[in-house]
């Protein structure tokens, strides 16, 4: 049994502990949120935070994050009003949309860390995240914005 | 995505592969609106479905005010889910902060044509979303000033309230909903529609999408993300070569993975296979992990059929030999042969673009429940109205009793307009008893059972006479077609294909000649982001930077001199052109205008401070292309390092698409376009090997990520009144942004690149 804690609600498990963490978050729970890309951590669309840090669900079994903390699009903020969240809306990042839980979940992982990143953490930090529609500048350019408060 | 889809649709119904040659023999339904009713007319009415412009179906306005505006084209990032009801309440004078949007189902005799490809949408249906809201306006008017019984003159809508001027009475919408509803939809040539100054939200580019706050949440549906109860998830092991069928499995050792329900074999259509499922093995399960456990654990045994052997370098070779015969003539002015030999500098090229996958990031998948006589289905679709006539075809059921509900696209790119995989999640849910079925398609099953783009050769000549000028033009192009997909072997690239940038160049050449070979299609070929225009953009821009070097002219200029002075250039006055497509749309309305394609090189030359002094390694690139009739050229910036390594510090883009319903989604759209054409010059490439798709994952197929992408991407928009028809957005930035890749390279390296993609040749 998994006994695991998912944006701040407890959670048990007794299916196959090896099934990703992304299809126990979108299967079981139904926090379709977090989106499949790839499966093999190349591209990101699923990135949650376990214990408040940047992971890839597709490739994180459920059996590695028991007793850990999980927190996804859904949970990042109660209102969907983190920094992240509302500088993405003001510049009109999303085309799709689809890889963008993920880019966000990235991006608010990467200022928990670094509060003001430099284009080379931006960089460096964002390239496993994969957006097909290419809004990447706009990306770069909600980042540096929730950042700073712009 | 252009007129040749829904040519081929209509007319592979009909088995008849004359249909192909034209758009004239389309069938046309009941509610096409007439062409007099619109400022200009488009192609709509050619369309299944045509325009509706009945308020009735796309306002509800109930007591609270709360206008429901329907937004019946599909949204895959373009903006027209924002864009087309933003028309609507613009006419409407409706505060769009008491909009709401609804996406319709798939019902193309409700709703006119919902094939949300080709760069149509706001192009089609500006005009008839703008009528629907101005005839609504019109009706909440008259029924204000029947409530207060005054003259109609004396009344106006404003932002959602309807004002007597005289006496400054005001009634909300909510308070007029019901009897103006009951009135008459006035007709057309009665409906005041509004001046460009009078526009509230068209034009200005100030309204978000109307997703936005959802897709920031989490709360945005998608086709993968349905949930129904009861659902069962399901995965299918596919034929690795196109036509290729199951010989053995182990049906019981999928059967003893945990959460595994039921191993389903779907029987596969031959090609040419349309939108029919390829067929494979499906497993059943309770979750998608399961299913795919399943799937490792059957362990299919093939048999690959008649492509087995389909090679990428093999079949490279064979396409650059075709091209280096002569071919069959589709345009012919003056006398090539004759101009070359007289020519004094004889400049030829070829080029070679591979496979593309369109790799959307959300990968086909769809819930279908079939149950009853009935067919419930949510799918990520571009053509939710195909979807439903095929869905209805293949389960034997009435259109009436297909409903084909639309979530949010992960992107689209053209793969979704082929409805394979809700066929798959129906035929599973017949299956299992009527059972939901969601059918996932890992990125693996994406890249290796795509609609691929095609691949192509291109080969050019050209003559240079004494002064530099060019005096004879041969383009020979060779790829497998579309129409593969729907006849067989049709040998040759079709007029659709052809009318995007071979027939149509609209150069000042006297002498100028286009022909195409044969080529067997070996996987199917689908419509990709601009399709033809692609290959053919990348062939004609590169060479005219070939020429200007071997003529020692600026690239631009030489451009500018190559399309001539001021002129609607018309390809079918050509011989050998009748055929030309103009994308579905008339000529008359849409006119390939040399003065709008002048004008963008120039804006952009001129933003992109062309020839300005660069550093050592950097280069600037330029090209033009007219696509989906929307006009857009490209300035790229390059820096090469001492390695070979390529970054791109800026792109410079003007585009010119009439009038710009919605400028901030057109910027986004160009500057995508930018990282989409970098990812398919730099790594873009489906290779086959052994009949089977070499590349696996986004490791093998690679996209440019955002520490490679364009630092710098300037988007300028030529500006336009309403007088100048909208055109295509979704697909016209792409086509130029490889050629002016490749022309910076070589101002920055004197290298030339000919062959897609770019990969290891810079390296040094």
């Amino acid at each position: 049994m998994v006994k695991l804690r998912v944006n701040g609600q407890a959670q048990s498990f007794d299916g196959d502990p090896q099934m990703p963490l992304l299809w126990y978050l979108r299967d079981e729970l139904g926090l379709t949120g977090t989106k499949f890309g790839c499966g093999a951590a190349l591209c990101g669309a699923c990135t949650v935070h376990v214990d408040g840090t940047a992971a890839r669900a597709c490739t994180t079994a459920v059996g590695d994050v028991d007793g850990r903390s999980i927190t996804t699009i859904e949970g990042l903020d109660p209102k969907g009003d983190h920094p992240v969240q509302k500088a993405w809306r003001a510049l009109n990042v999303p085309q799709c949309g689809y890889c963008q839980a993920g880019q966000i979940m990235q991006a608010a992982s990467l200022l928990a860390t670094i509060k003001n990143p430099s284009d080379e953490d931006i960089a460096g930090t964002m390239s496993g995240n994969i957006c097909r529609c290419g809004c990447y500048q706009r990306i770069v350019a909600a980042i540096k914005a929730a950042a700073t408060g712009a | 995505m252009n007129a040749l889809h829904a040519t081929i649709q209509n007319v592979s119904r009909r088995g008849v592969l004359r249909g192909l040659l034209g758009t004239g023999g389309l069938i046309i339904a009941a509610q096409v609106s007439p062409g007099s009713a619109f400022a200009y007319a488009t192609g709509a009415a050619k369309m299944t479905g045509g325009t509706v412009n009945d308020p009735h179906v796309f306002i509800a306005i109930d007591p609270s005010g709360l206008v429901t505006i329907i937004a019946h084209r599909a949204e895959m990032g373009t903006g027209s889910r924002t864009t087309l009801p933003m028309a609507v309440a613009d006419e409407l004078e409706a505060d769009w902060a008491r909009v709401k949007v609804m996406q319709s189902p798939g019902n193309e005799q409700k709703y006119g044509n919902q094939n949300t490809d080709g760069s149509r949408s706001l192009r089609h249906f500006i005009q008839p979303m703008r009528q629907c809201g101005a005839a609504m306006r019109a009706m909440l008017e008259t029924a204000a000033a029947q409530r207060w019984n005054v003259a109609a003159a004396e009344v106006e809508a404003q932002n959602h309230e309807v004002v007597h001027k005289p006496s400054e009475r005001k009634l909300g919408y909510g308070e007029l909903a019901a009897a103006a509803s009951a009135l008459a939809v006035p007709p057309v040539d009665q409906l005041k529609l509004k001046e460009v100054a009078a526009f509230r939200y068209l034009g200005k580019g100030k309204v978000g999408i109307v997703d936005l706050f959802d897709i920031t949440t989490g709360r945005a549906t998608y086709g993968i993300d349905a949930k129904l109860p009861g659902m069962k998830f399901a995965v299918v092991a596919r034929p690795p070569v196109l036509g290729g069928k199951p010989v053995t499995w182990d049906e019981a050792a999928a059967l003893k993975v945990p959460g595994v329900e039921k191993i389903v074999v779907i029987d596969g259509t031959p090609p040419p296979s349309k939108f029919q499922p390829i067929g494979g093995v499906a497993v059943i399960a309770r979750n998608t992990w399961a299913a795919m456990k399943g799937r490792e654990a059957l362990v299919v045994k093939w048999d690959a059929g008649l492509h087995g052997s389909y090679d990428s370098t093999a079949y490279r070779t064979q396409l650059e030999e075709t091209a280096r015969k002569p071919g069959k003539m589709v345009r012919n002015d003056g006398d090539v042969d004759g101009a070359l030999a007289g020519s004094v500098k004889q400049v030829a090229a070829e080029y070679y673009l591979p496979h593309l996958a369109h790799a959307p990031m959300e990968p086909p998948s769809a819930t279908a429940r079939v149950f009853g006589g009935k067919c419930e289905a949510w799918a990520p679709v571009q053509s939710p109205g195909t979807t439903r006539t095929e869905l209805a075809n293949k389960l034997g059921l009435k259109p009436e009793d297909v409903t084909v509900n639309v979530t949010l696209l992960g992107g689209g790119f053209g793969r979704k307009s082929k409805p394979d995989f809700v066929l798959e999640a129906a035929l599973l849910s017949r299956a299992v008893d009527g059972a939901p079925v969601k059918v996932v398609w890992t990125r693996e099953d994406d890249l290796h059972h795509d609609y691929l783009h095609t691949v192509s050769a291109e080969r050019l000549e050209a003559g240079l006479d004494g002064h530099g000028k060019v005096v004879a033009w041969r383009h020979r192009s060779v790829a497998p077609t579309i129409a593969a997909i729907f006849v067989p072997d049709p040998k040759f690239e079709q007029p659709g294909e052809i009318s995007q940038g071979l027939i149509d160049v609209p150069f000042d050449i006297a002498n100028l000649r286009c022909e195409i070979g044969e080529a067997e299609a070996h996987t199917r070929i689908g419509w990709f982001r601009s399709v033809s225009n692609v290959p053919h953009a990348f062939a004609v821009q590169s060479f005219v930077g070939e020429l200007a070097h071997a003529a020692g002219r600026d690239p631009k200029d030489m451009l500018l001199e190559l399309i001539g002075p001021p002129r609607i250039f018309d390809p079918r006055k050509s011989q050998g052109a009748q055929d030309y497509t103009n994308y579905g749309d008339p000529f008359e309305t849409y006119p390939i205008d040399t003065a709008r394609l002048r004008r963008v090189v120039e804006l952009v030359a001129e933003k992109a401070e062309w020839g300005k002094k660069l550093a050592a390694g950097h280069g600037q690139g330029i090209a033009v292309h007219r696509c989906f009739l929307s006009y857009v050229a490209t300035v790229v910036e390059v820096a090469v390092d001492a390695k070979g390594k390529l970054t791109v510090p800026r792109v410079d883009t003007a585009i010119d698409c009439g009038f710009a319903a919605n400028p901030e989604r057109i910027y986004s759209q160009v500057e995508g376009a930018a990282t989409m054409g970098l990812s398919l010059a730099k790594y873009g490439e489906i290779s086959f090997k052994n009949g089977r798709v070499v590349q696996n994952n986004f490791d093998g197929f690679k996209v440019i990520r955002v520490d490679e992408a364009p630092q710098i991407t300037h988007v300028h928009i030529v500006p336009a009144g309403l007088e100048v028809p909208s055109s295509g957005v979704g697909e016209p930035g792409l086509p130029p942004f490889a050629p002016a890749l490749c022309n910076a390279i070589f101002a920055a390296t004197g290298k030339r690149i000919r062959r897609l993609p770019i990969g290891d040749q810079l390296a040094m």
